[in-house]
């Protein structure tokens, strides 16, 4: 306890002396030390990048309004400065370079900044009772690295990819296969994208372990691990998974770049490489990555949907073990994405059985969610829809998840539209209506001010109806064969493609809403108070006031043996 | 590194956030080579399984024949960058377990030498640990003059312990495809 002593009495001078200069204007933040100022930015950072990103989608979905070729050619005309058939080619190529660009920034510029960077930054340190994070420093350069590797994958846009008349950019999907990203792309747009995911990479890398060293050496007094909250628990899970899985990536596209420019032969089977060898490296990296994406939301959704049923959530230990389990299995099925590369048939039972296996946390999960919201007296607040929705949704997701796992099924319905319905349920709709919800919830807490509910709750439901819009007719085009990262598609696809690219106008309709509610609220200036939600949040950041103090817990927060979670 | 820190931190403090971070930086490294250790790791686990369809090389006959019959077929494929034509041997059926030879004809349908070079691989997959070759030239560069033909032999069988792979049952024939590639420098 001598010990804890010493550090209330370095935390209290030291940030008495840092109170007195507390930076202002541009300084404030370009040379943030400060987690919430970081987590702001992120969370800017990543809605800027999602406009882009959420962009790039409607073009796509315009275009597959109707069958035919309708808005990719005119578009290249304009933007290469090509002709008749020269232009359709480079539509299609550009179509190609869309949907890459939108699948890279969705992940790596969107959801990641945007929990990872954004709301365990501000909030994971605050539920721990911390400071600040360990190495604010170290936080600053691992934000300011994102904006460069954002721009750099721009940049691979309107660089010469592919080659020929109007042939700029990358088009050969996020996965990056070769030989389509080495002899396939010949030009500067691939080496672009790689250099925009190595910097991107060493920016979450650095968040993970500034992430993991907060919480395993600054949780408050009393404060043990089997007490902290289930947020604090999601973001040490993910920040691990990140440690283990993008230095995976790195190597590969490393080996990528090398292959490219340096005459390595790690992919090319013309020197004894083997191609299959990348998708096994991509994929250790690929199937944990989707959990990085979805487990923060799983933290975020277990406090929301506690707070608004007035009960601590059910199954606590199990919750965090959980997401531990689905971790930890994270890592031993990579090859369900390669049941199509010729896999022995052993090893294809072992990846469905481990696959499969995944189901039993998540379930724990869903129904740790169900049981606490049983017998609570709930209040349907926009972030409780969000969460409620955001259950709905990822359990959509992962009923056809369970399904693609079989390899017998994956045969017809590999790179289908089944298979983007399916993680755009868990994903765009899953972990998208988490970082929602967490928005409405942390708002008031983020501002200080509280939004207009009846926007929120109107966002909500209109986002809700365009989403599901667009992704539920997906899984029927991918059941009758509709094949992915095609311009276009025979006209029996036509009825559902359309009813999609409605969908897609309804959630751009939800996203003016959203702006519009957030602008609504700025200017309303709504004091929030300290606890706007009542006896359900329990957790420590409701105990500041809204926004919290610059710098908080100055006196460290003292966590007794009943009050948990 | 306690600069890293805000001022006034416990130096305590200090020094087990840098042991946890130096910890979480050496996991990082860690992974980015065993991301390469995987290249000559997953290389050795396809020698050695067979795995995608890599065939054996086989020092010495085999045992014996037994009586099943397999019939092996050849394919090639050529590059788009290397100006040769091969044309894969007839396909053959024999007795599993029975040493058998075949050619490919190579030609270099240009006017200045060239040297390519050859990748295998076995269909089905699954069959490529039992097929076992005594002489090919895979892998080997191979310069053709201008006009030039040559017979390229392959010397092979098929392991008799084929047949204890439940498996492989229902498989009457096993594919050996080539694809040609243009060696570096050289090719046109």
């Amino acid at each position: 306890m001598a010990d804890t002593t010493a550090h209330l009495e370095a935390h209290a001078t030291g940030h008495d002396a840092a109170s007195h200069h507390e930076p202002t204007g541009w300084r404030r933040w370009v040379y943030s030390t400060n987690h919430k100022d970081i987590g702001i930015m992120y969370l800017v950072f990543a809605i800027v990048a999602g406009i882009i990103g959420g962009l790039l989608s409607g073009v796509m979905r315009m275009e597959l309004q109707e069958p035919g070729i309708q808005i990719f050619h005119g578009l290249a005309a304009m933007v290469y400065g090509v002709s008749g058939g020269e232009a359709l080619d480079a539509g299609k190529n550009m179509y190609n370079v869309f949907t890459t660009a939108h699948a890279l920034i969705m992940v790596f510029f969107v959801v990641m900044p945007a929990t990872m960077g954004g709301f365990a930054n501000y909030f994971a340190p605050l539920m721990i009772g911390a400071p600040d994070t360990a190495f604010p420093r170290i936080n600053n350069i691992a934000f300011w690295l994102l904006p460069p590797a954002f721009i750099l994958l721009l940049m691979s846009l309107f660089f010469e990819g592919a080659g020929g008349p109007g042939g700029l950019g990358f088009g050969g999907g996020w996965t990056v296969y070769p030989p389509l990203s080495t002899v396939g792309h010949s030009g500067p747009a691939m080496d672009f994208a790689i250099l925009s995911l190595h910097v991107a990479g060493v920016s979450s890398i650095l968040g993970a372990i500034n992430l993991i060293t907060t919480i395993f050496n600054m949780r408050a007094p009393g404060m043990t691990l089997h007490k902290m909250p289930l947020f604090a628990w999601s973001v040490l899970v993910t920040a691990f998974l990140l440690l283990l899985a993008l230095p995976v990536l790195a190597g590969a596209i490393t080996m990528l770049l090398t292959d490219r420019n340096f005459d390595t032969a790690f992919f090319d089977p013309a020197k004894g490489g083997d191609p299959v060898l990348f998708q096994h490296l991509f994929w250790f990296f690929g199937h944990p990555e989707v959990y990085i994406m979805i487990l923060p939301g799983f933290g975020i959704i277990s406090h929301i949907v506690s707070t608004f049923s007035r009960k601590p959530i059910f199954g606590y230990m199990a919750m965090a073990y959980a997401m531990v389990a689905i971790g930890f299995v994270g890592f031993v099925v990579w090859a369900h994405h390669m049941y199509t590369t010729g896999l022995s048939l052993d090893v294809q039972r072992y990846f469905v059985a481990a696959t499969m296996v995944i189901a039993v946390p998540t379930g724990v999960k869903i129904f740790s969610w169900i049981a606490t919201m049983w017998g609570g007296s709930i209040t349907f607040k926009s972030p409780m829809l969000w969460a409620i929705g955001f259950i709905f949704l990822f359990t959509v997701g992962g009923v056809t998840g369970v399904v693609l796992a079989n390899a017998g099924a994956d045969r017809a319905l590999h790179d289908t539209y089944y298979v983007v319905a399916h993680f755009h349920y868990v994903l765009s709709l899953g972990a998208v209506f988490s970082i929602f919800a967490a928005w409405y919830y942390w708002y008031p807490k983020m501002f200080g001010y509280m939004y207009n509910e009846f926007l929120a709750q109107l966002h909500f439901w209109v986002m809700f109806v365009g989403v599901n819009l667009i992704f539920f007719p997906q899984h029927f085009l991918g059941l009758a064969g509709m094949p992915r990262r095609y311009i276009d598609y025979p006209d029996a696809f036509g009825f559902f493609n359309r009813i999609s690219s409605f969908g897609y106008y309804i959630t751009f309709a939800a996203m003016l809403i959203f702006f519009y509610a957030t602008w609504e609220a700025s200017r309303k200036k709504r004091p929030a108070g300290d606890n706007p939600w009542g006896d359900g949040a329990t957790t420590l950041e409701w105990t500041l006031s809204s926004p919290p103090p610059f710098h908080q817990f100055t006196t460290l927060p003292k966590i007794d043996s009943t009050n948990a979670h | 590194m306690t600069e890293l820190h805000h001022p006034g931190i416990d130096p305590v403090l200090a020094r087990r956030n840098k042991r946890v971070a130096m910890a979480g930086l050496f996991v990082a490294a860690g992974m980015v080579g065993l991301a390469y250790a995987s290249v000559p790791l997953y290389q050795l686990f396809c020698q050695i399984t067979g795995f995608g369809g890599t065939t054996q090389i086989a020092g010495d006959a085999p045992k014996g024949f037994i009586a099943r019959q397999m019939t092996v077929r050849f394919d090639s494929n050529v590059a788009h960058d290397l100006a040769w034509t091969v044309t894969p041997a007839a396909h053959i059926t024999d007795n599993i377990g029975k040493v058998d030879t075949v050619n490919f004809v190579a030609t270099n349908n240009s006017d200045q030498p060239i040297t390519g070079m050859a990748v295998f691989n076995v269909s089905p997959e699954k069959a490529g640990v039992y097929f076992n070759k005594i002489e090919c030239f895979c892998f080997t560069e191979q310069t053709l003059q201008p006009g030039q033909t040559v017979d390229m032999p392959i010397v092979f069988f098929v392991d008799p312990e084929l047949d204890d792979n439940q498996e492989l049952d229902t498989i009457k024939e096993i594919t050996l495809s080539y694809t040609f590639y243009a060696s570096d420098n050289e090719g046109s």
